[in-house]
């Protein structure tokens, strides 16, 4: 008598996460010892297909499960529940220089994940899988809001949690790329925060000319937020990625309207003119532009317009002055900015002013410059416009993709950490980062 | 300032079936607070449930582990938000919760309010409030519906190439097109046919027999997706007694396996036989009928006592594939326990009974359904032809109930899995 064959099946936990959840991921019924490939794919919002896949062995009982499993090679290897995601690059043949940026927040990212026979790297379209299995990341969790902001002159979007609220907030700047970015927000609101994704380096925000924007701007996107009926006034902060850090630290030492209760800062440093506009900064910026560098597939490195840092306390931020508690978070493959060689300054002038118990730095070897919320693509270069001139480049951002993979998980459950710590725990305004 | 009130609901969207993690953080310890669900169905009726908790020394309440002193459940129960809800005081009476749409989920409003509340919830700011969406449909699950052949169904097909083992998905007595089951079951990998065959026209309903049965089953078999050597038969109530019917009377028809919730093989369709003749055995014992102290018809009685002749009853002695039997033991409805026993006597006679399994719950009710929506122990219903309302006692207790559906439901999964995946049991639990 023969023995039926067993329908191989995937199992995979929860079908629909947030964007920032790990899944369990389970193939059963294979046969035992079977070569199989597990794989991903994504068709994003913009028509381009983004893939990743593992080459796995089954056990004695005809199991694979990713949590425990080594992927013996793919895009990933190793033990790496989340590698399928994290480790995701355009397919062969798709226009160069991608990344994976959802514009639309209400709509779930839809990932496709198969499982196939046998070990293989290419050629996933006309094969038939053995089983497939569609799972949907969220950026939104269910309840949160959405909503336009124009008023007081900030163009930005503020996203609510679900609930009567008052809530802790964030003021949520992105870098020199410029425009709307909303999904970090998206997914901040859904851990209980209302968050503020403010524009701030577009020609629509200011007059036409784009880095004419002053620090006005962005104590009135503050404001917007301490005034907003739904938020505790005393409980904002401010998170910055790149051009975004330089705001917050500026903004932290010498505003007087602007009081956060702490600050994250990614990919950045506090290198520019003491109390000058964005402008100014831009300025400062590009009369260094001498130091740009290419690498060899003439891809653009701007870390050394910074550098060296300077001695000159004109020229940086008094960090010494800071009250509030920060979390640097550097990638030291970064290409980009010199966030690494920043923060070890930072670190030496706060220490001489005797306020460096506030910070805490997160150093992640082998990261890049782009350093997001966790199992989206590793960036190492994409295509960039500069903002006001519209010129168009190929930018190196840096960084390897396992290592940065895991820099993205690791430094966002700390941030997570960090500001449920003082935005929702604390009470004391100057205690230190417990992490 | 105090610290703010973190509620969080994990996995925020899930399967209908699947179980949740309720969680309070930032509370002060030792607070009294009221955890609280509260849904609007499709039909605009509000259902509630709510327990009462106590913080830690921590300021957490953690509802998978700490115990609800009182309120619409009581004890550890991690589920009991949803399972235990019932329609908000000054709701329409006879209630039953039925899931008709199934693209969009179960929206659930789940709040903390301080203090041991039982009542007043609109009118107290919750602590916080957040929300949390069941799906019937997994995503990729894609729904189909059927006309051809003179079937009336919808199928519902898991994603992937395929092909996929198969159910046939028969509902009770109440008549209409079923669906989130089969979706349920197309969620964990089956393509499941929800079979209408209960017509409200008369005219209909007389052609209507044992061959659409036959078709039905003919139709799913032929679908380019599903595996023709597959298929199970899952019935409940009436729906149960035409699987039986069609299980050991078919010529043609083989289901690899069978599974008969709260039904009773004393019911008969024969070959060549339509589901209102059927029905006029029912209707000859309708005597029998009786009512509680409410006014709610019990129709238990109805087919009692079970038969001796063998020719007044499916003969489960000639059975070739394996049977589940669910049966509730507080079931007003059928007397689904007594034909459970007969069955079993039946099967031992013929020497068939290793192919038998019988879960029987104790004070479970007729309506054993996909685990976690709310309990009906007595509700409207329509009867089918002829569009009459009365109100029935379904029997059953709110927390056993709960037990026997979510229980049933995993087994019921496993035995199918079993059967027609030739699965081994998972080592994690996807329906965690």
């Amino acid at each position: 008598m023969t023995e039926k064959a067993a329908t191989p099946m995937l199992l995979l936990h929860p079908s629909r996460g947030l964007i920032d959840e790990k899944f369990c991921l389970i193939v059963q019924n294979l046969s035992q010892i079977q070569d199989i490939t597990l794989h991903a794919l994504i068709h994003s919002d913009d028509g381009d297909y983004w893939e990743a896949f593992g080459h796995y062995v089954s056990d004695a009982t005809g199991l694979v499960n990713v949590a425990n499993d080594s992927s013996l090679g793919g895009t990933y290897d190793g033990v790496e529940p989340m590698g399928l995601l994290w480790s995701m690059r355009p397919v062969p043949g798709s226009r160069i220089g991608l990344r994976l940026r959802k514009k639309e927040v209400h709509t779930p990212m839809v990932v496709h994940i198969s499982v196939y026979r046998g070990h293989m790297s290419q050629g996933f379209r006309e094969q038939v899988a053995l089983a497939s299995v569609v799972t949907e990341r969220w950026y939104m969790a269910p309840g949160v809001r959405r909503v336009d902001i124009t008023e007081g002159g900030v163009t930005g979007t503020l996203f609510l949690p679900p609930g009567p609220g008052p809530f802790p907030a964030l003021l949520d700047l992105w870098g020199g790329g410029g425009g709307l970015v909303e999904y970090r927000s998206a997914l901040l609101s859904s851990h209980g925060f209302v968050c503020l994704a403010l524009e701030y380096m577009t020609p629509r925000t200011s007059g036409g000319s784009t880095s004419h924007v002053g620090n006005e701007y962005f104590e009135a996107a503050f404001t917007v937020l301490k005034q907003h009926p739904q938020v505790c006034g005393d409980r904002i902060a401010i998170l910055g990625l790149s051009f975004g850090t330089s705001v917050a630290l500026g903004m932290a030492v010498y505003s007087t309207v602007i009081q956060p209760r702490c600050l994250v800062c990614v990919s950045g440093s506090h290198v520019q003119p003491v109390k000058g506009s964005l402008s100014d900064v831009f300025s400062e910026i590009n009369k260094n532009v001498r130091n740009t560098r290419y690498d060899e597939e003439n891809r653009v490195i701007w870390r050394d317009l910074l550098l060296p840092i300077p001695t000159d306390p004109n020229k940086k931020v008094d960090v010494g002055q800071l009250k509030c508690p920060v979390l640097m978070i550097v990638g030291e493959d970064d290409q980009n900015w010199p966030a690494t060689e920043s923060a070890e300054d930072m670190k030496q002038m706060m220490e001489k002013a005797g306020n460096s118990h506030l910070l805490t730095t997160l150093s992640y070897p082998g990261a890049g410059h782009l350093i997001e919320p966790p199992y989206s693509p590793h960036i190492r270069a994409s295509n960039f416009m500069v903002a006001g001139t519209k010129q168009k480049l190929v930018v190196l951002w840096g960084g390897e993709t396992a290592p940065h993979g895991h820099a993205q998980e690791d430094s966002w459950k700390k941030i997570l950490s960090f500001l449920e710590e003082h935005l929702y725990r604390s009470t004391d305004v100057t205690s230190p980062s417990n992490l | 300032m105090n610290s703010v009130p973190v509620l969080t609901v994990k996995p925020w969207r899930a399967l209908f079936d699947e179980k949740f993690h309720v969680v309070v953080g930032n509370l002060p310890p030792t607070q009294e607070v009221t955890l609280h669900s509260l849904h609007q169905s499709e039909d605009t009726d509000y259902w509630e449930a709510f327990g009462h908790y106590v913080s830690d020394a921590q300021g957490r309440v953690t509802v998978a582990k700490h115990e609800s002193f009182g309120g619409t459940y009581e004890g550890v129960d991690p589920m009991g938000l949803l399972a235990s809800m019932r329609p908000i005081p000054g709701s329409r009476t006879g209630l039953r919760f039925r899931i008709k749409e199934v693209h969009t989920p179960m929206v659930v409003h789940i709040s903390v309010y301080r203090g041991h509340l039982s009542q007043g919830f609109r009118e107290q700011l919750a602590l916080a409030s957040v929300v949390t969406e069941r799906w019937c449909m997994a995503p990729g699950v894609r729904r189909v519906d059927i006309t051809e052949g003179g079937v009336t169904g919808t199928l519902f097909l898991p994603p992937g190439p395929g092909p996929f083992p198969g159910v046939l998905d028969m509902w009770g007595g109440g008549g209409g097109l079923v669906e989130y089951r089969s979706a349920l079951l197309a969620s964990h990998g089956f393509a499941a046919m929800a079979l209408m065959y209960l017509f409200p026209d008369a005219q209909k309903a007389a052609t209507i027999g044992f061959h659409y049965i036959e078709n039905a089953f003919r139709l799913l078999q032929d679908h380019p997706l599903v595996a023709s050597d597959k298929i199970a038969l899952l019935g409940t109530s009436f729906g149960a007694s035409v699987a039986l019917s069609l299980a050991v009377f078919s010529e043609t028809v083989k289901p690899i396996c069978c599974v008969c919730i709260s039904g009773s093989h004393v019911l008969t369709l024969k070959a060549n036989q339509s589901i209102a003749e059927s029905f006029k055995v029912m209707k000859e014992h309708v005597h029998k009928s009786r009512m509680d102290e409410n006014n709610c018809i019990i129709w238990r009685d109805t087919l009692l006592p079970i038969p001796e002749d063998s020719d007044l009853k499916v003969d489960v002695g000639r059975i070739t594939c394996p049977l589940l039997l669910v049966v509730g033991q507080d079931d007003t409805n059928w007397a689904a326990v007594e034909s459970a026993d007969d069955m079993t006597q039946m099967m031992e006679r013929a020497g068939n009974s290793h192919l038998l399994t019988t879960l029987s719950y104790p004070g479970a009710g007729h309506l054993i359904e996909p685990p976690y929506g709310p309990h009906c122990r007595a509700c409207t219903f329509v009867l089918q032809p002829g569009q009459q309302r009365v109100v029935v006692l379904w029997g059953g207790l709110t927390k056993p109930h709960a037990v026997a559906q979510e229980d049933s439901w995993e087994k019921i999964l496993d035995f199918l899995q079993e059967h027609l995946c030739h699965s081994v049991k998972p080592h994690v639990q996807s329906r965690l």
